[in-house]
């Protein structure tokens, strides 16, 4: 490499865009309106390259409509705050650069539609939250002697994809099952949940089985593989193939069954996991603990 | 007189950040009614932003590793102007902290044997930092949240506290806010309240926060009477991205400068060679030859200036961009492209090329990095009792990022994680114990409540500016004389901009309605950032000297009678006022810590 690289970007004039594509202005078309209703506005505002659709929206805010609605924090793609439907497609605004859209047309922004609306791109999302306290939480056995817990770091990973979800709920809105179906969300967990109850029941220090939960409580079967949620997923999850697939194949093969369910736990990675943590999750096994599916009582607003 | 929706606790805490449920999961087990309170919904705090990992002396990877040297590095890191007892507790707690949250399923690293890995950081002597990848923080913030889910606490989302309440007594017995999603008011009673509402980073232009860090914490507790210490000292990052706007403000690891990476300025020189101070000269390359050879050679060559302590390189950042040579967006260039392969770059920093490439559209492997320091962590705050958390005012807790104290002048990468969790359970912890010993429920002040509820939707009825307007012009103020530099002339000019400010800000107005309305909510966050302004700008002031995150460039040196004093800033007739208080004396067993060899 030269230095010219250097140059390059110096000399850049301040402002102009990387891309090809760059008019002066960009019109973007907001979703405005509240629960009883709205449409599409249009905003005409100046394209000053290098951004993001939601530094746009944000321009959009403190230059013309400083009451426009809108959900974010961290802006770099790690809070998952920002969803909304960019050109149709569920995306975090944050991570979404004007370049890779078409600026000649348009730019249409629309709250999530499998939320209902609040208010212009802000949507209501206490059904996620209320299907998360209906989880039973995670449940270790007892610590090593010297007071720690061992995994080996190929166990950890597998759990670790999960644990990445930032609960942007874009594989929530994407979801067949619920994305038009209200009447399905009682007894549908949906992608998100998949995942971490895919995450619960493989974590190496685990003793809870959620099986029936899963199967009877929060409809693993009704899934059926469209991977929607896994294209959708800002952080790369494989969460119809790592997580769905694998709960379906776990509540089906093995209905229940104490001593199937005892072998699978036992038969994972010998070391580092003690023989006497394998030997704590016998007793929840063999009485069959139950686990409470009643939700717990519900966050408020 | 007006209904309210109202809420009757023992325990409410403001913030749902690591320190707030860290907090909540200590209060509820204790059998206190606790709620928690936060501006975004569960699980967007800016905890998530954390990356490199909680330091705790678990001595995984060196056992030699122990909480007095953590105490020590922590202590030192601070410019000793740290409080000595929280720095102690700190380190001797973090590492049960740390197991705890494995307890409740989080997932950390591991060693070969099992055990949870830990990484070297910067100024922390051994390996200490537990970590996920890069994304510790927010397998701490998913932790304790699914935690706290699991025991059925009670979280009120997006909901904005406009005041805190208070008794005839001065304590403080509960709250005021309302509802982002409506705009209705919702009132608070509760015997203890605590404050964990992190960060202050929206006052500045670059920042690397998120909108909720505007310091509400901090102005709350002030205005309902309670002390601040040491505002002044804010940890600046020098390589924050400046461009293009999308990115601006977010941090660029030092990895970059520690993988080849170098600082040029408009004239394409590498400008760090004409800022190596006399203190750092015996272990600094003063050509660029020997200074390239130290990637391969650490033994025989000394390292690059470009990798000095972070304080002198945001400064030569500073002197470069003040001289002219910066670039196009007040930035300097951060140069790895013509340094390394693209594979190479690629390979070392996946997480920059990456952040890069998304957010900004830039291929580092081909262009330089515009850059420019960044405000991104407050080490002072509510100023509190070390062991309980207590505030100056009665019924008050406060713990994280809005507490003062633990960090000192500065803090060191992964002691915030760590401080969220020591502190958070000890204010969750006090603060019930405070509660459950008061009997009876609180009655709240209804004219008091009232007030506030005016006080809070006046901007609908005022024809003024924007207050996006208003919030621009304080972080041009503050980025430009309360910045990384400072100097006195530059900071008074700041105080007088401040008295214009406010006097804007009382003026702005807003339009639309109540309900998920932003403007508005930002004209009364900006009440926040300008009492942060305030304190830190007086702070800033009175230390006359440079210590850590606060440099004078009228007084460059730190001063032995300045590292007795904590700057304190707390309301008096309906003012801020500063005054220089003494430190706590760390008693003479820990002061042998520092006489060791080293």
């Amino acid at each position: 490499m030269s230095s010219e690289a250097t140059v390059t970007a110096a000399n850049r004039p301040a402002g102009a865009p990387a891309g090809s594509s760059s008019p002066a202005n960009v019109t973007m078309r907001l979703w405005r309106g509240d629960a009883s209703g709205g449409g599409f506005v249009d905003y005409t505002i100046e394209n000053l390259g290098g951004e993001v659709v939601l530094d746009v929206v944000h321009r959009i805010q403190a230059e013309q409509a400083p009451d426009l609605a809108v959900r974010w924090n961290c802006k770099a793609g790690k809070c998952g705050s920002c969803s909304a439907e960019v050109n149709g497609k569920p995306r975090l605004m944050c991570m979404t650069r004007m370049s890779t859209l078409e600026l000649s047309e348009p730019i249409t922004i629309s709250p999530m539609r499998g939320n209902p609306v609040i208010r212009d791109l802000v949507t209501d999302v206490s059904f996620h939250f209320a299907v998360a306290r209906r989880i039973p939480a995670f449940h270790p056995g007892p610590r090593e002697a010297d007071g720690t817990y061992r995994m080996a770091q190929v166990d950890v990973e597998r759990v670790q994809e999960f644990r990445k979800c930032i609960e942007c709920f874009l594989c929530q809105n994407v979801c067949h099952v619920i994305r038009d179906h209200e009447e399905n969300k009682p007894a549908f967990a949906g992608p998100r949940f998949f995942a971490r109850l895919a995450e619960l029941e493989m974590h190496p220090l685990d003793t809870l089985d959620r099986r029936e939960l899963i199967s009877r409580d929060l409809g693993v079967g009704l899934c059926n593989i469209t991977k929607c949620c896994t294209e959708v997923c800002p952080e790369g999850i494989h969460i119809t193939d790592n997580a769905i697939i694998p709960l379906k194949e776990r509540v089906v093969d093995a209905r229940y069954d104490p001593i199937a369910w005892l072998g699978r736990k036992i038969r994972r990675r010998p070391s580092p996991t003690p023989a006497h943590v394998t030997a704590a999750l016998a007793p929840a096994a063999a009485t069959g603990e139950v686990i409470s599916t009643e939700p717990a009582p519900r966050a408020t607003s | 007189m007006a209904e309210y929706e109202s809420h009757t606790l023992d325990v409410l805490i403001i913030g749902a950040g690591g320190a707030g449920l860290r907090a909540a999961i200590e209060a509820s087990a204790t059998g206190a009614r606790t709620a928690l309170v936060c501006k975004s919904l569960l699980g967007k705090a800016h905890t998530v932003m954390a990356e490199g990992g909680v330091a705790a002396a678990l001595g995984n990877v060196w056992p030699e590793d122990n909480w007095k040297v953590h105490f020590r590095d922590t202590m030192r890191g601070g410019k000793m102007l740290n409080n000595w007892r929280m720095a102690q507790l700190h380190a001797q707690e973090a590492p049960d902290r740390v197991l705890e949250l494995e307890e409740w399923g989080a997932v950390f690293d591991r060693t070969a044997d099992g055990r949870i890995l830990q990484r070297d950081f910067g100024g922390h002597r051994y390996a200490r930092l537990a970590h996920v990848g890069d994304r510790t923080g927010l397998e701490l913030l998913r932790t304790c949240q699914q935690r706290a889910v699991s025991l059925g606490i009670e979280v009120f989302m997006e909901c904005k506290i406009v005041r805190l309440l208070t008794d005839a007594t001065g304590a403080v017995n509960g709250a005021v806010g309302f509802w982002r999603e409506s705009g209705t008011f919702v009132v608070f009673g509760a015997k203890s309240v605590v404050i964990a509402a992190g960060g202050v980073g929206k006052t500045w232009k670059f920042t690397s926060n998120s909108w909720e860090g505007t310091g509400d914490g901090h102005a709350l507790a002030l205005w309902a009477g309670a002390d601040m210490i040491d505002m002044e000292c804010v940890q600046f990052h020098p390589t924050g991205m400046v461009w293009p706007p999308s990115a601006r403000g977010i941090l660029v690891t030092e990895g970059v400068r520690g993988d080849g990476g170098v600082l040029r300025n408009s004239d394409g020189e590498r400008f760090m060679f004409n800022y190596i101070p006399d203190f750092y000269a015996k272990e600094t390359a003063d050509t660029i030859e020997e200074g390239d050879q130290w990637y391969e050679n650490k033994t025989d060559f000394r390292r690059p200036p470009e990798l000095l302590p972070r304080d002198e390189v945001a400064r030569s950042i500073n002197s470069e961009v003040k001289a002219g040579r910066g670039s196009p967006h007040g930035g300097v260039y951060l140069d790895i492209a013509s340094r390394r392969s693209p594979e190479y770059i690629k390979r070392r920093l996946p997480s920059m090329y990456h952040q890069f490439k998304e957010l900004a559209d830039v291929d580092i492997t081909v262009e330089a990095m515009e850059i420019g320091p960044t405000c991104h962590y407050i080490m002072g705050g509510i100023r509190v009792d070390a062991d309980t958390a207590a505030t100056t005012v009665p019924g008050l807790f406060a713990a994280g990022e809005a507490a003062g104290g633990m960090h000192g002048a500065n803090r060191l990468g992964g002691n915030s994680l760590s401080d969220l969790l020591v502190f958070g359970r000890r204010a969750g912890q006090y603060a019930a114990e405070h509660a459950l010993g008061r009997s009876g429920d609180v009655e709240v002040d209804r004219a008091q409540v009232d007030a506030v509820v005016g006080h809070a939707l006046a901007p609908f009825a005022r024809d003024g500016e924007n207050p996006y307007a208003v919030h621009h012009a304080l972080q041009e103020t503050m980025q430009s004389l309360v910045g990384i530099i400072r100097t006195e002339s530059e900071l008074l000019e700041a105080r007088e901009a401040l008295d214009v400010l406010e006097e804007r800000a009382a003026a702005s107005g807003v339009e639309g309605h109540r309900q998920f309305n932003p403007g508005w909510h930002l004209a009364l966050d900006l009440e926040s950032m300008l009492a942060v302004a305030r304190c830190t700008t007086l702070g800033a002031i009175e230390r006359k000297e440079s210590r850590g995150g606060h440099t004078r460039d009228d007084f460059p040196g730190p001063d032995p009678e300045f590292a007795k004093v904590n700057m304190v800033t707390r309301m008096h007739d309906g003012a801020v006022v500063v005054a220089a208080e003494p430190l706590p004396e760390m008693p003479d067993e820990l002061k042998t810590l520092f006489e060791e060899a080293h």
